[in-house]
C-alpha cells in the first residue's frame, strides 16, 4: 500500500481498475462459462485459475458483482449442520472462510461471534442434542447449553421472553461467525480477475445451446459465446436457466427477507437463532443489529419486501429484547431463495453433459461460498462429482434418496 | 397489506390465507414408471409466469384456485375448483 501511493500519488491518472478490468466485448469462446458473478459463481472462478490452472474462463452477470443473494443474507457462517454429509461439507467451508483474508489480501472483517440455537420446547432441545452429538463425531464443536449460559453470554436477553415462551437452553456453537459479505465476492473476483478470468457484468443469458445432450454455447445480450462447459450459480433465477434447457429440478422459489435496525453500542457479541420465534439477529461490526426471519409463504420471482414481514419480525424481537421497543428499523430487502423439498443443496452434473448446477441454496449459501467454489471448480474441471458433493446430486430425487437437512435450517421454515 | 378475494367470503387479507402450492396432475400410480412418479413427487415449475395454485381460506377452510403471477406477485383470479383445471 505505501509503495503504491509513492509510485501513484503525483501522477495524473491511476493506472490500475479498483478491484476489476472491465472488457469491451465477449471473447468467441471460452473453456467455461460461469452464470452468476455471485459468491459462488466467482469463488469457482477463482478455484479454477488457482488450483486448476483454467483460466480461459468468464464469469456472466445479469446485475452487478455480489448483488444478488451475496449481497443479500445476514452474513452468518456456521457448520452445526443435522446430517453427516452437512456436517462435513460446511466444516471445510468455515476452515476455508478462517484463511480466506489472508488468501485475498483483503479484509473480510471476519469475526467470530459463537452461534446460539436457541430452544424453547422439550422438541428443540431433543433436536440441539442429536446436532450436538452428530457434530461432535465430526469434529465440529457444538454443546448443548442451559437457559443460564446463555444469559451469561447475552445478559440483556428477557429469557422468559414475555412469558410465553421461556428459553430452555440451546445449541452452542462457539466457531459460528460473521463476515461482511461485498469484500468475499470482490475478494474472489479480484483474484480471479488478476488469474485471467474475465468478469463480465450486466450481461445476461437468452439462451443455451445444446446439441445431442452436449453443451455447445450460451447465448447473451452481448452475443453468442461457444463453450462446452458452463457452470450454472444463479440462486433464485436457477429455474429460468434450467428452462433453457428443458431440465426438471425440485427447485421452488419464495423470498427471504431481511432488515437492519439503526445503529446502536455493541450489546450483543453472539450470533442467536431462535426456531420457535422464527428470527436470527447479530450486531454488525457497525452497530446495526441484523436480523432475518423465515421464507415468505407463498411463491414469488421478485425481490419485494412487505410490512407484514417487519411487523411479524419486529414483534418476536421484542418478545426477546423488549428494550429494543425504540429502536428503529433503518432498511429491509428481500433474496430470492432457491428452496429444495430435503433443504440440502443441488450440486454437479446435470443430464446435460457439461452443464454443471450449482443451486437450491436457498437460505443457507452464503456459509459455503468456499467449499462450493473449491468442490465445482473441481466437478467442473475433472468432469466428476467432487466427493463431498456427492450427497447432493440431482438424481437422489429420481432414487428416493433425500439428504435430510431441514432440522438444521436456522429457522423453521 | 396484500388483499386476495376468497370466492365464497370475498376480499380478505392475505395473512388468512395459506398456499398450497401449484395444482400438479396426478399420474396413474398404477401405471406410472418409477421416474414419471419421482417426477411428479418432487419436480415444480420453478420458473416464473402465471400459474394456478391452491390457496385456502383458513378461517373458514375454504379450499380454491387462484391464478397468479409469480413475478409480479398478482393474483390475477380466484374461483371454486370445479374439477377441471
Amino acid at each position: 500500500m505505501p509503495w503504491r501511493l509513492l509510485r501513484f500519488a503525483l501522477s495524473q491518472k491511476h493506472p490500475e481498475p479498483r478491484m476489476f478490468a472491465t472488457h469491451d466485448s465477449l471473447k468467441s469462446s471460452y473453456d467455461v462459462v460461469i452464470i452468476g458473478a455471485g459468491g459462488h459463481g466467482l469463488a469457482a472462478a477463482y478455484y479454477l485459475a488457482r488450483d486448476h490452472g483454467i483460466t480461459n474462463v468468464c464469469v456472466l452477470e445479469k446485475g452487478y458483482i455480489g448483488g444478488g443473494n451475496t449481497g443479500r443474507n445476514t452474513t452468518i457462517i456456521r457448520s452445526n449442520y443435522l446430517t453427516p454429509e452437512g456436517v462435513k461439507f460446511y466444516d471445510e467451508s468455515v476452515r476455508l472462510w478462517q484463511d480466506l483474508a489472508q488468501d485475498f489480501d483483503l479484509n473480510l472483517f471476519y469475526s467470530n461471534r459463537g452461534h446460539f440455537t436457541l430452544a424453547h420446547t422439550d422438541a428443540a432441545m431433543r433436536t440441539s442434542r442429536w446436532r450436538a452429538e452428530v457434530n461432535k463425531h465430526y469434529g465440529v464443536e457444538s454443546e448443548v447449553v442451559d437457559a443460564a449460559f446463555v444469559k451469561q453470554a447475552v445478559p440483556m436477553i428477557d429469557i422468559s421472553c414475555g412469558g410465553h415462551a421461556p428459553i430452555l437452553g440451546g445449541l452452542y456453537h462457539a466457531p459460528g461467525a460473521v463476515a461482511r459479505h461485498d469484500a468475499v465476492a470482490w475478494g474472489y473476483g479480484r483474484g480471479a480477475d488478476m488469474r485471467g478470468v474475465e468478469i463480465h457484468q450486466r450481461t445476461e443469458v437468452l439462451g443455451i445451446d445444446v446439441a445431442g445432450g452436449k453443451l455447445t454455447g450460451v447465448q447473451t445480450s452481448r452475443g453468442r459465446i461457444a463453450t462446452n462447459k458452463v457452470l450454472c450459480a444463479v440462486a433464485g433465477s436457477t429455474p429460468r436457466i434450467l428452462k433453457m434447457i428443458d431440465v426438471r429440478t425440485p427447485i421452488y422459489i419464495h423470498p427471504l427477507q431481511a432488515m437492519v435496525s439503526e445503529p446502536v453500542k455493541p450489546w450483543l457479541d453472539p450470533i442467536l437463532v431462535s426456531g420457535s420465534l422464527h428470527i436470527y439477529i447479530s450486531q454488525s461490526a457497525r452497530g446495526e443489529l441484523v436480523m432475518g426471519a423465515s421464507l415468505d409463504p407463498y411463491e414469488v420471482h421478485s425481490t419485494r419486501s412487505t410490512l407484514d414481514f417487519v411487523e411479524g419480525l419486529a414483534a418476536h424481537m421484542l418478545d426477546m429484547f423488549p428494550f429494543l421497543s425504540n429502536v428503529k428499523v433503518m432498511r429491509q430487502w428481500a433474496g430470492m431463495a432457491d428452496m429444495t423439498p430435503d433443504f440440502a443443496p443441488i450440486m454437479g452434473k446435470t443430464p446435460v453433459e457439461g452443464f454443471y448446477l450449482d443451486a437450491g441454496w436457498g437460505t443457507w449459501g452464503f456459509k459455503a461460498t468456499p467449499v462450493c467454489g473449491k468442490t465445482m471448480s473441481w466437478t467442473v474441471a475433472n468432469d466428476r462429482d467432487h466427493e463431498l458433493i456427492t450427497g447432493f446430486t440431482l438424481d437422489r430425487f429420481r432414487d428416493f434418496a433425500l439428504t435430510g437437512e431441514k432440522g438444521a435450517a436456522s429457522v423453521g421454515h | 397489506m396484500k388483499i386476495m378475494t376468497c370466492p365464497i367470503n370475498g376480499p380478505r387479507v392475505i395473512s388468512e390465507f395459506a398456499y398450497g402450492g401449484e395444482i400438479r396432475p396426478m399420474p396413474d400410480p398404477a401405471m406410472a414408471t418409477d421416474d414419471q412418479w419421482a417426477d411428479y413427487v418432487f419436480n415444480r415449475t420453478g420458473a416464473p409466469g402465471v400459474k394456478k395454485e391452491w390457496w385456502c381460506h383458513t378461517p373458514s377452510n375454504t379450499w380454491f384456485v387462484a391464478e397468479r403471477d409469480t413475478e409480479r406477485d398478482i393474483i390475477q383470479r380466484t374461483y371454486l375448483y370445479a374439477g377441471d383445471v
